[in-house]
């Protein structure tokens, strides 16, 4: 088109843009160009420092016949698909209830909220005290009388996610909650009143009307679960540390010890650059069905 | 003008008492009782002796936890002014960079080469010819403490090897206690492997597997033994279900528990108990067996730092630390060995004595941070924690072990 309409484009809104030059320059320098240079030594035969020494893909052939990685991988799925079904089906369902114009909401909202308030590693140290089987909930059942009760997740390492599944749910959902509130809250209550008039009954109104229209509300909370479970690690740490034996090991504590405690930075860096691919996996799909099927709707 | 006189002089005061006096951070991961009481020692000594001061830089957790903090913080660019690690392969990246002071030259005027007994510690120190740490103790790791009045309750003689610990150990399941003490850390269960290793496969075949990483052996009979006995063990340890080696210690010395294998720091627990060796508790080196310890131990390391005042603190921090009025009190409290030949150890009890004798005849081998890589040693400590908290069978946890040893470098 006109060539001499182009400078101006460039310049419109100049001070917003170089404004946002130290933000984009994070983003390229720190993100993509770490993301960058930790695959690159992916490859690499580095131990404590890093060394362009490259031993093709002999760092993933370890990674993936380690059985620590293994059980690391099928923790993380197990806790993955649990803690994101889990989370949004009891968020929506708090969030429903409170939303029916019931007493003393902000008390509740309060209550349901204020888990997240602590840290992962205050979470993980309170519920390794309530799960414990002497001092704990075991214990105090067997304390009322029923001796035989049995309850020690920690300890046992075919459920022992389980466990740490229970401290990150009553961690996490109360932030769900608050965010599907805030998303019931915006729907109109003509629409409530226009269902009310066709007589449709209230489960099918919530599910069949509310619920898609809370389409945004879902992905803004299906994006925090998401990047919660793949960077669960201080939980583990504190209530477990990958114990009993390495039965709650999980990807990203797997990261940091071979980073830190083995010195061996090229099987780190592999296992990092695992955890960037499957997200990528679950990712790029979700976007393209998310922002690239509006184009043709 | 007033004003700026009273600023300089100001200036010259601070400067002046600057000058010599430094301020040492010094980090390292001894926190139980007993350690925290030997590294007062060093604190002690350093304060009273220099004009310098200690800046005690605890770091709560074993050395697994600690060690990463302490290199972090090295590579990171915010070194400390010395810290302790264990000397082995674990800095040698580090010396390789030029992130450590080189010591050689106090270590040539104090005579450290005819001094430190037995001489594989320094060698320990040393890379490419120089010496870059100053090593404090010696630490085995092969020691079984016994615990006199839980043999007393189950009604038994407490024992003098390994083979009669097992055979008392269902008195002691009868008795209602555990026969052996284990913290459910890999590292432990690490060292309670190696032992057995030690007692049960002999010296002759941990060496070819641990030192030239021999596959071979480590698939053969040997240590098809040393897995049978590992998984025998796993049954005494059940119930056991403490997490810290002190915790399971304390199970030793209140009496809840038979046994624990434990490295001789263990005895610095017993002795801040109050407890008097082969009167409350036993000790047996190399399980009563191979009557053999390795030579690891802490050491420390300074790192390169560019105040000058600093570095010539570090260099007197260095000599205090093997000097031999501070190897006596600190070992004592520890309950390590010194690394000094020529010292007068008379006050140390009967299971240091123990130490001190096996030491004098030369009873010594490498530790494993001397032969292993972390790498390795971190492969080894997460199979074995997966081996003693399970049902894993003897021969898998073999191949496994195995693979290991093929690939170790």
């Amino acid at each position: 088109m006109d060539s001499s309409k182009r400078p101006n484009r460039l310049f419109r809104n100049l001070s917003a843009k170089i404004a946002s030059i130290p933000m984009i320059l994070t983003a390229v320098v720190v993100f993509l160009g770490g993301t960058a240079w930790t695959v690159i030594y992916s490859f690499t035969g580095s131990r404590l420092l890093p060394k362009l020494k490259f031993v093709g893909f002999d760092q993933y052939e370890r990674l993936w016949s380690s059985r620590r990685w293994m059980i690391s991988i099928e923790n993380l799925a197990v806790y993955g698909i649990c803690s994101l079904i889990l989370t949004l089906l009891l968020g929506f369902t708090l969030a429903a209830l409170l939303d029916r114009k019931i007493r003393f909401e902000n008390t509740f909202r309060t209550i349901f909220l204020y888990p997240f308030a602590l840290s992962f590693v205050v979470t993980g140290l309170a519920w390794q005290w309530i799960l414990n089987p002497d001092f704990g909930i075991q214990g105090v059942v067997r304390g009322w009388g029923w001796e035989s009760f049995s309850f020690d997740p920690l300890n046992n390492p075919d459920i022992v996610i389980y466990g740490i599944l229970i401290a990150g749910l009553w961690q996490g959902t109360g932030l769900v909650m608050v965010i599907m509130l805030a998303g019931l809250r915006g729907i109109d209550e003509d629409i409530w009143k226009a269902t009310r008039v066709d007589g449709i009954g209230l489960f099918k109104t919530y599910t069949r009307v509310v619920v898609p229209m809370m389409r945004p509300v879902f992905v803004t909370a299906l994006v925090i679960i998401a990047s919660g479970i793949i960077k669960l690690y201080d939980l583990v740490v504190a209530q477990t540390n990958g114990g009993p034996g390495i039965a709650s090991e999980v990807p990203a504590k797997y990261v940091i010890n071979y980073m830190f405690r083995a010195q061996n930075l090229g099987q780190g860096f592999a296992a990092s650059t695992m955890m960037l691919v499957s997200v990528i996996i679950i990712l790029v799909p979700w976007a393209y069905l998310e922002f690239g099927g509006k184009k043709h709707g | 003008m007033k004003l700026r006189t009273k600023l300089l002089s100001a200036v010259a005061v601070v400067s002046a008492t600057s000058v010599g006096a430094a301020d040492l951070e010094v980090t390292h991961w001894w926190t139980s009782g007993g350690e925290a009481a030997a590294v007062s020692e060093f604190a002690k000594a350093f304060t009273e002796k220099t004009d310098h001061n200690w800046v005690d830089g605890a770091i709560a957790g074993s050395g697994g936890t600690a060690r990463p903090i302490i290199i972090s913080r090295i590579l990171g660019g915010d070194p400390m002014a010395a810290t302790q690690l264990n000397h082995g392969r674990q800095s040698e990246e580090l010396i390789e960079a030029g992130l450590m002071t080189d010591l050689t030259e106090i270590a040539e005027a104090g005579g450290w080469k005819d001094l430190v007994n037995p001489p594989a510690l320094l060698d320990a120190c040393t890379f490419e010819g120089r010496i870059y740490c100053v090593p404090v103790n010696i630490h085995s790791a092969q020691w079984l403490w016994l615990s006199h009045d839980a043999f007393a309750k189950a009604g038994v003689e407490v024992p003098t090897d390994w083979h009669e610990f097992v055979a008392a150990a269902p008195a002691l399941e009868k008795a209602g206690l555990v026969p052996l003490a284990m913290g459910q850390q890999g590292w432990q269960q690490n060292i309670a492997f190696n032992t057995l290793t030690i007692a049960i496969a002999g010296i002759d075949d941990w060496r070819e597997v641990t030192v030239n990483k021999n596959a071979d052996v480590a698939a053969g009979e040997s240590f098809k033994a040393v897995f049978d006995a590992a998984a025998n063990a796993r049954e005494l340890a059940r119930e056991s279900n403490v997490q810290d080696w002190n915790l399971a210690t304390n199970l030793v010395i209140t009496g809840q528990a038979g046994g624990q294998i434990m490295g001789d720091w263990a005895q610095g627990e017993f002795q801040f108990a109050g407890q008097v060796a082969d009167q409350d508790y036993t000790c047996l080196p190399g399980l009563g067996i191979n009557e053999i310890l390795d030579t690891g131990g802490d050491a420390f390391y300074f790192p390169v730092v560019d105040d000058p005042d600093t570095q010539a603190a570090q260099l007197e921090l260095a000599n205090l630390l093997i000097s031999p009025e501070v190897q006596v009190s600190f070992n004592l409290a520890k309950g390590s060995l010194p690394v000094r030949g020529d010292i007068d150890m008379s006050a140390a009890n009967s299971c240091m004595q123990k130490g001190l004798k096996i030491l004098a005849d030369g009873g010594v081998l490498p530790s494993n941070d001397m032969n292993l890589t972390a790498d390795t040693t971190t492969q080894l400590e997460d199979l074995m924690a997966e081996f003693w908290a399970s049902d894993l069978s003897a021969t898998d946890a073999q191949a496994r072990y195995t693979d290991i040893i093929a690939d170790a470098d």
